[in-house]
């Protein structure tokens, strides 16, 4: 649809907060808390946190949790019942706070999902998720959105998207229909479109490279010291991955008690040296430097040659959270 | 510095080493630990405040043991560090060199892993009043109240191992959560699962952790798991002796004394 552009005055968020969770909505948003600032489930507008460039966590859990049931089962002696976590209904969610990369991310998120075949959990949870989106105002030095097709003001993947204005009150843009059904639902909050554009009130983000050209050049990067060099200092820990709102890895585990159980899938990594281990024991990514490479090649060159998005969305977090300071910037830069 | 820089030149190019594992400048304005095989790369080296990661995690790592014979930039916490993986047989005076750095940043030399463990005698683990008193607290909470404490402030745990991953003494090639022939703790990141993991990270470390906090400032989520393995420290001192590792004396939680106070295991 044509994006639908209105002006929302400051005083009128809490208002929409409350409309929305008067609504039986469930809001997901950054919240402030001692050390951290994390994508959680809030329930009142005083919990947001106000000053952050990214949450800690990405907000990958509303379609994609960290341990999900795929399905249940009970046993008797006749015969066993499968209980199908797609049949389930899954909860509305507001996703407010995101930034424009959170929101890109459900992209290649969604890409991913929807490969072999659709992911029938994943895209039932993503049909109910309503992506509130804030351009950024300000960045630190792990942003990279603009060198992967990225943007501190860019609309892809929110349903709506708020910038702040000098005035101090939000350009929204009003980018798919989830998002013009949550407009008509509080039409009262939602005036005329403001003069001022959003450009002018955006970050400036550093470009430092070109997506495509590194992919050209990853094409023959296989055999390379640099994933050694480049991953010597890596501990081996699932950091990088978990915090990143694009990686999709999981594992499936069994969970018995008796003649009843589940089966839920739980987030891995391609950085735990178990999540290539044969049961020979032999490891095709025996050192830390092929998962590494793994992890580039991964996002840079082979999802974009699969469908055309690149699977890192310049956030920076991989790099913020990373125990031992491997900054993928730095690597992809480097190459 | 320059000492330090000096020195570790000296031992690439005697080839006495054939690496220096110390800290450089990472992104960010933070530090990252850096692997120096060339003498005149040794400039490389830093130290200062942001230096806080603990190196001895690499001493035990395959892809850094390939490298060869290491020589560690060792503040307090990376010497207890060693002086832990010493009484439990990953290290012996012919594996490293260690090139120490003294609370007032000056180069400390050893002779002997036992020298590290004389000179830490006057640089014992005191747990900060601060944390004492948290713990105190949490402590005096009744069960329910304490459960409940642990299941929230657990609960952003993604079991992303980082804790395990920085410590320099989870140094299992296997880790019992890897273990699913039984499957000893639930793999999921719920709460039961989260207090699965971490009481048995914690349990693991009874007598052995050495306090240098490396699990929580590694924690992507900033969770306080570092009180957990300081109240198990305290618990240690009290009815095993004093704080600190030792390369001669048994370790606290897997020896067996027959004098021993208590009568349950006779």
């Amino acid at each position: 649809m044509q994006t639908e552009n209105y002006l929302i005055r400051k005083a009128s968020f809490e208002k929409l907060f409350n409309n929305l969770i008067g609504n039986g909505k469930t809001i997901y948003a950054p919240k402030a808390q001692e050390k951290r600032i994390l994508f959680e489930k809030v329930q009142s507008f005083g919990e947001l946190a106000e000053d952050y460039i990214v949450a800690t966590n990405s907000a990958k859990s509303v379609v994609f949790p960290r341990t999900e049931k795929v399905f249940s089962y009970k046993k008797t002696k006749e015969s066993t019942e499968i209980i199908d976590a797609a049949n389930d209904t899954f909860p509305e969610v507001i996703l407010w706070g995101s930034r424009p990369c959170d929101a890109a991310a459900f992209i290649p998120l969604t890409d991913t999902f929807n490969g072999d075949y659709p992911d029938v959990i994943y895209n039932k949870r993503q049909a109910k998720v309503y992506v509130l989106s804030f351009s950024c105002r300000k960045c630190d030095s792990y942003c990279f959105c603009t060198s992967v097709n990225g943007g501190p003001g860019n609309t892809a993947g929110s349903d709506i998207l708020f910038t702040k204005l000098s005035t101090g009150d939000y350009l929204a843009e009003v980018v798919t229909e989830k998002g013009k059904q949550l407009v008509s639902d509080n039409s009262s909050l939602f005036e005329t479109k403001p003069e001022e554009s959003k450009d002018q009130n955006l970050a400036q983000v550093e470009t430092y490279f070109n997506q495509e050209e590194i992919q050209a050049k990853l094409q023959n990067l296989f055999e390379n010291p640099i994933w050694d060099e480049k991953s010597r200092a890596c501990l081996g820990c699932g950091s990088c991955a978990f915090v990143c709102p694009v990686c999709s890895c999981f594992d499936l585990q069994d969970e018995a008690h008796g003649s009843k159980g589940k089966r839920l899938r739980c987030w891995d990594s391609c950085g735990f040296g178990l999540f290539t281990l044969h049961t020979s024991g032999h490891n095709p990514r025996e050192t830390q430097g092929a998962r590494w490479r793994q992890r580039i090649l991964h996002k840079f060159l082979y999802m974009p040659n699969k469908s055309k998005t690149a699977g890192c969305v310049g956030c920076g977090r991989c790099s913020r959270s990373c125990p031992a300071n491997i900054n993928i910037l730095d690597t992809v830069t480097s190459l | 510095m320059k000492e330090l820089i000096a020195k570790a030149a000296g031992l690439l190019e005697s080839n006495t080493v054939q690496v220096v594992i110390g800290y450089g400048q990472g992104s960010a304005d933070r530090s990252r630990a850096i692997f120096i095989t060339q003498p005149s790369d040794c400039e490389q080296l830093i130290f200062d405040s942001r230096c806080i990661q603990n190196l001895a995690v690499y001493l035990t790592k395959a892809e850094i043991k390939k490298m060869g014979k290491p020589a560690i930039v060792a503040s307090i916490p990376v010497l207890r560090s060693i002086v832990q993986l010493a009484a439990e047989n990953q290290l012996t005076n012919d594996s490293l060199v260690v090139l120490g750095v003294s609370p007032e940043s000056q180069l400390v030399e050893f002779e002997s892993l036992a020298a590290i463990e004389s000179y830490l005698e006057s640089h014992k683990i005191e747990i900060d009043e601060k944390y004492r008193k948290i713990i105190e607290d949490i402590k005096a909470k009744p069960v329910a109240e304490r459960f409940a404490y642990w299941v929230k402030e657990l609960e952003p745990c993604f079991k992303c191992y980082a804790c395990r991953a920085a410590c320099p003494l989870c140094y299992c090639t296997r880790c019992t959560v890897e273990n699913n022939q039984p499957q000893w703790i639930s793999v999921g990141s719920h709460p039961l699962g989260n207090l699965e993991w971490h009481i048995m990270r914690a349990m693991h470390l009874a007598g052995r952790c050495t306090d240098c906090e490396a699990c929580y400032t590694a924690c992507p989520m900033s969770i306080p798991i570092h009180l957990l393995t300081k109240s198990m420290l305290q618990d240690v001192n009290e009815n095993f002796g004093s704080y600190g590792s030792s390369i001669s004396k048994p370790n606290s939680l897997s020896s067996f004394n027959p004098d021993d106070k208590e009568s349950f295991i006779r």
